[in-house]
């Protein structure tokens, strides 16, 4: 058992050490927040992921509780943060909305995900 | 697989066996859709994939007649085209058994071919099947009862992520599970009169993902090292089917943690015997596990077929 706390030491010495980002490029956080409740309509929806992207293949829209498209199709990422995507919203009635994003990392590895946020009433 | 009681040299046989049972170390990451599937130390994961453990450490717990066994286990994945995978393992034992000198070899060396048979990205859900060979006379047979004969190990491999829920249990989408289902079809009924069973494999993990959480659920503010934690118990079962009693049931309980990064994964679990014949006490492992694909993206990290 000796040897086995002295791995998990070692592995926790290892972690520490690790980088901070992915090869893949994961969500690492978004505004609003992942299943958060805001109080009003946000201008735009940032996403940051833990890669920088691939801007040809990478895309993120917005559809409301009906599937139709709230989003100004404008997404981009913008000049100088190349692990951040961004995307325009039109002005939002409370509601839930569905943000669906899919990325490819500049090393070439693909990426989706999906996650909601509400404004509230 | 050994599973007779009837002498001693029998009993050791299967304290040889139970510290390798057939579904054991896995291979494999990979994604369903938004569900990324971290390699799991007991259960063989759904995924052809490239990559590496090395090591993962074994302190297993005594076996019915208290010998204790350590392994220091090398896995090999990789990828011949998108859908079609090998692997190769093998391992180096420290066998001490109770009032005997420790002995020391290697383990029987094991192979497999997999194919990846679906991966359905919306329900988070993929299968494999695969056929994993344990090659006779590649360990130390008379000292470390490494088998004197092949075993054909035909498998299916599942997995499934919870994330197709109704958004109105938030709290279980992060939930996935994986399992194996497979059988032993050893090429000799018996070795040294200790007749060799076909066996019934099954084994599964539960994992809960706090990655799946924070990215797809709610972000509810975890930050490193605890956003790239996923929990998980491990179990896996061996039933003999034929040649001895099914009541001879071996099995393991793994209940750990992973933590998955950006080019490697670190799991450690604790093994707890899960049937009386399968020992007693408990013991450890802890694995290492290397990505290829993502240390070496562009060149050995691609399928071969992508090579040129």
């Amino acid at each position: 058992m000796r040897r086995i706390l002295t791995a998990l030491v070692a592995s926790a010495a290892v972690l520490g050490a690790a980088p901070s980002a992915w090869t893949h490029a994961f969500l690492d956080h978004a505004s609003p927040a992942v299943g958060s409740s805001v109080p009003a309509s946000p201008p735009v929806v940032t996403l940051w992921f833990t890669q920088d992207l691939e801007p040809a293949f990478s895309n993120v829209t917005v559809t409301n509780d009906a599937g139709q498209r709230v989003d100004l199709s404008n997404a981009q990422i913008p000049q100088g943060s190349p692990d951040e995507l961004q995307i325009g919203l039109k002005p939002l009635t409370p509601g839930t909305y569905l943000v669906s994003w899919h990325v490819v990392s500049v090393d070439t590895h693909p990426t989706e995900g999906t996650f909601t946020f509400e404004i509230k009433p | 697989m050994f599973l007779s009681y009837t002498n001693a040299r029998a009993r050791f046989a299967l304290a040889a066996a139970l510290m390798a049972l057939p579904v054991s170390s896995a291979l494999a990451h990979g994604f369903a859709g938004q569900r990324f599937f971290p390699a799991t130390i007991l259960t063989d994961d759904p995924f052809v994939a490239d990559e590496m453990s090395l090591p993962q450490i074994s302190v297993n717990p005594p076996g019915p007649d208290g010998a204790r066994e350590t392994d220091i286990e090398i896995d090999l994945a990789k990828r011949i085209t998108p859908d079609i995978g090998v692997t190769i393992r093998d391992q180096w034992q420290r066998l001490q058994p109770t009032g005997l000198p420790a002995v020391t070899g290697l383990g029987a060396l094991q192979t497999g071919a997999q194919y990846q048979l679906f991966i359905n990205g919306p329900h988070e859900a993929l299968g494999l099947l695969g056929l994993n060979v344990t090659w006779a006379h590649t360990g130390r047979v008379q000292a470390l009862g490494a088998p004197d004969f092949t075993t054909l190990s035909p498998t299916f491999d599942f997995g499934k992520g919870l994330g197709d829920l109704p958004r109105s249990l938030p709290y279980l989408r992060p939930f996935a599970v994986t399992g194996n289902l497979g059988f032993d079809f050893p090429t000799k009924t018996e070795s040294a009169g200790v007749p060799n069973p076909n066996n019934f494999n099954y084994g599964f993990a539960f994992e809960y993902s706090f990655p799946y959480l924070q990215c797809c659920v709610k972000d509810i503010g975890l930050r490193e090292p605890f956003n790239r934690l996923i929990p998980l118990v491990e179990v896996a079962f061996t039933t003999p089917i034929n040649r001895v009693s099914a009541s001879q049931t071996v099995g393991r309980i793994q209940p750990g943690v992973i933590w998955a990064g950006q080019y490697f994964q670190i799991g450690a679990e604790a093994i707890l015997p899960a049937t009386r014949l399968s020992g007693h006490g408990y013991g450890g492992v802890v694995q290492f596990h290397i990505y290829l694909d993502d240390l070496f993206p562009r060149s050995i990290g691609k399928p071969i077929s992508e090579w040129w």
